[in-house]
């Protein structure tokens, strides 16, 4: 099995949307290649005819009526929020400027 | 002071609940005696990351009220409880231990949160943790490590081991915590003290902030087998706020937990928790605990679940793969922390430079390494394994279970191990959950309670008892007798020799 290098490690923390530090690269890719090399064992179970379990409950769907209900206010939902405006939360923008 | 103000923090919630119904002493003496407590001992302990004194008197003042109104009070009301401070409390902050939430206040009360209430538990406050619960020793915790009242410089196990130090140190009677793969019972077993992990399902998630939704189940911590099951059925049962809450009654475990008996149950012993990196005096203690199980009438008999030895892995797949998508919520836009936002950056720019110092290494590490595992070109040799590794378990419990009872095993290989020791090498902390781990997994019910100390250290040591799903009063009438018989054989219970 393949181990991970710092170009790898790099790849998936801009897809995380994880800001790393050069050493914190370093360090991760290192400690990585070693978890990765110990849980690789599962492949063993790779080829054999088992059905995957994702969940231990046999739940599908669970419904309710739908109903209003009493939930939080505009006030109590924006409570936490880092910047607000106009009721709304505020982020950085999106799409650029043009 | 009174000699009962003195022992108020030593009393059982049971006794200390009784105390209060009777009228002996006042629910507000009873929190101010643990809040005292918490005062005198926590800065050595770090167990809290906030003490609510005035919702602690507040809500003990009200218990006090209703009893002088003559109102019937519950099993629990009165007593005081810690928290983990990875379920959500409406106008008190909620941290998970994580620098990415330091000064949240949540708007809303997790459904165990408000089930705690209505029974009258007086939440001191919220106990320290390992980052968003992803540890086996508290160290990755963003506020300090908590730390073993049984020898400071140790670790009180983890993710929950404020959870497990407050009650060693009697700073709570009852305690809170979740478990995901292990975070409850390992930290009992290093600190002395009761965890249980409930059949998945069976208390509810809602406003428990999710690590890995398909693994965590909230559940009771104590110092005894009996406190334990009352805190069980005070937060157990269906919940509709939480689509994978089971709709089924919860086991009656404090019926369970008094029965102490277990003259004819069939208990088995599995052999893969045993061997290489084992402690000795762990060891000893276990297979002393198997001796008098078989001395109180239980018949004993060694199974094997070959599978077990593939559960690390799973997990280490498993959990890291649900917490890179768990942990996506944590985006700088809606709570929580925001860095970088100076008017140029992106959402996507400043959501990366918040979850960059937001987070700690361990939960940078997890969210890497589940990304990794759900990459095309990967999925399938290790998180489609993953999950063949996880019906491969269930099937061995399965197997076990169609000729026992319970299952025991050692909670931990090892006892308490030295702050600092394994903080920087992963594989290492992560064999800490070893014997842990296929509960989850399998989602079944699980305990670890204390058997004694290990000769050579003189730290404690866990047995673990496992159930199936659903047969969670199973644990408590196996732990009970256990816990009576040892008492008897100790002359004064375990959990009143500790260190501090």
């Amino acid at each position: 099995m393949p181990g991970i290098t710092r170009e790898e490690v790099a790849h998936l923390a801009r897809l995380s949307r994880l800001e790393l530090q050069a050493e914190e690269l370093d360090h991760f890719a290192e400690q990585l290649d070693v978890i990765i090399g110990a849980v690789a064992r599962v492949s063993e179970v790779a080829g054999l005819d088992v059905p995957p379990t994702s969940h231990p409950l046999p739940l599908t769907n669970v419904m309710r009526a739908d109903e209003v209900r009493p939930s939080l206010t505009p006030e109590q939902a924006l409570s936490g929020a880092p910047a607000a405006e106009e009721q709304r939360f505020r982020v950085p923008q999106i799409l650029g400027e043009d | 002071m009174t000699d009962l103000m003195t022992d108020l923090i030593k009393y059982t919630a049971a006794d200390t609940a009784t105390a209060i119904a009777s009228g002996q002493v006042s629910a507000v003496e009873v929190a101010q005696a643990h809040l005292d407590r918490i005062d005198a001992v926590d800065t050595l302990v770090n167990a809290f990351l906030h003490v609510d004194t005035e919702g602690a008197l507040a809500t003990a003042r009200s218990v006090d009220d209703r009893r002088a109104r003559g109102e019937k009070l519950g099993p629990l009301a009165g007593v005081p409880l810690a928290l983990k401070d990875v379920f959500t409390t409406k106008g008190v902050p909620t941290t998970c231990g994580s620098k990415i939430l330091e000064g949240w206040i949540p708007p809303y009360d997790a459904t165990l949160t408000s089930r705690l209430k209505d029974a009258g538990v007086v939440i001191l406050g919220k106990t320290n943790m390992d980052e968003f619960a992803m540890g086996s020793s508290t160290e990755n915790s963003a506020y300090g490590p908590t730390r073993n009242p049984w020898d400071l410089t140790r670790v009180p196990g983890g993710s929950g081991g404020g959870s497990a130090a407050a009650l060693a140190a009697y700073q709570a009677p009852l305690a809170i915590g979740t478990d995901t793969g292990g975070s409850i019972r390992q930290p009992a077993a290093l600190t002395g003290t009761v965890g249980v992990k409930p059949t998945y399902g069976s208390v509810s998630r809602y406003g428990l902030v999710a690590y890995s939704s398909s693994l965590d189940q909230g559940g009771p911590c104590a110092r005894t087998v009996l406190d334990a099951a009352l805190l069980h059925e005070a937060i157990a049962g269906h919940d509709p706020l939480d689509s994978t809450s089971i709709d089924a009654p919860v086991p009656a475990v404090v019926a369970a937990a008094k029965l102490r008996d277990v003259r004819g149950m069939r208990i088995g012993v599995v052999k893969e928790f045993a061997g290489e990196g084992y402690q000795a005096g762990v060891m000893q203690r276990f297979n002393e605990s198997v001796e008098l199980l078989r001395e109180l009438g239980a018949e004993v008999v060694e199974v094997s679940c070959p599978s077990f030895t593939l559960a690390l892995p799973a997990y280490y797949l498993i959990a890291p793969s649900e917490a890179s998508s768990n942990l996506a919520r944590f985006d700088a836009m809606r709570y929580g922390l925001r860095v970088g936002d100076d008017g140029l950056a992106s959402s996507e720019q400043v959501a990366a430079l918040t979850r960059g110092a937001g987070f700690g290494p361990e939960v940078k590490r997890r969210i890497i390494l589940g990304t990794y595992a759900l990459s095309s070109g990967y999925y399938d040799a290790y998180y489609g394994s993953a999950q063949k590794v996880r019906t491969l378990i269930s099937r061995d419990f399965d197997a076990a279970f169609a000729g026992v009872d319970v299952l025991v095993s050692p909670t931990m290989p090892t006892t308490a191990f030295p702050i600092g020791e394994r903080v920087d090498d992963p594989m290492a902390m992560y064999l800490a959950d070893l014997c842990t781990i296929p509960s989850n997994l399998a989602g079944n019910a699980a305990m670890s309670l204390p058997c004694g100390l290990a000769p050579e250290d003189g730290l404690p040591v866990g047995l673990q008892i496992i159930a199936p799903a659903m047969a969670d009063d199973r644990l408590y009438r196996v732990g009970g007798a256990v816990e009576a018989a040892l008492d008897d054989k100790w002359g004064e219970p375990l959990r009143t020799i500790g260190a501090l």
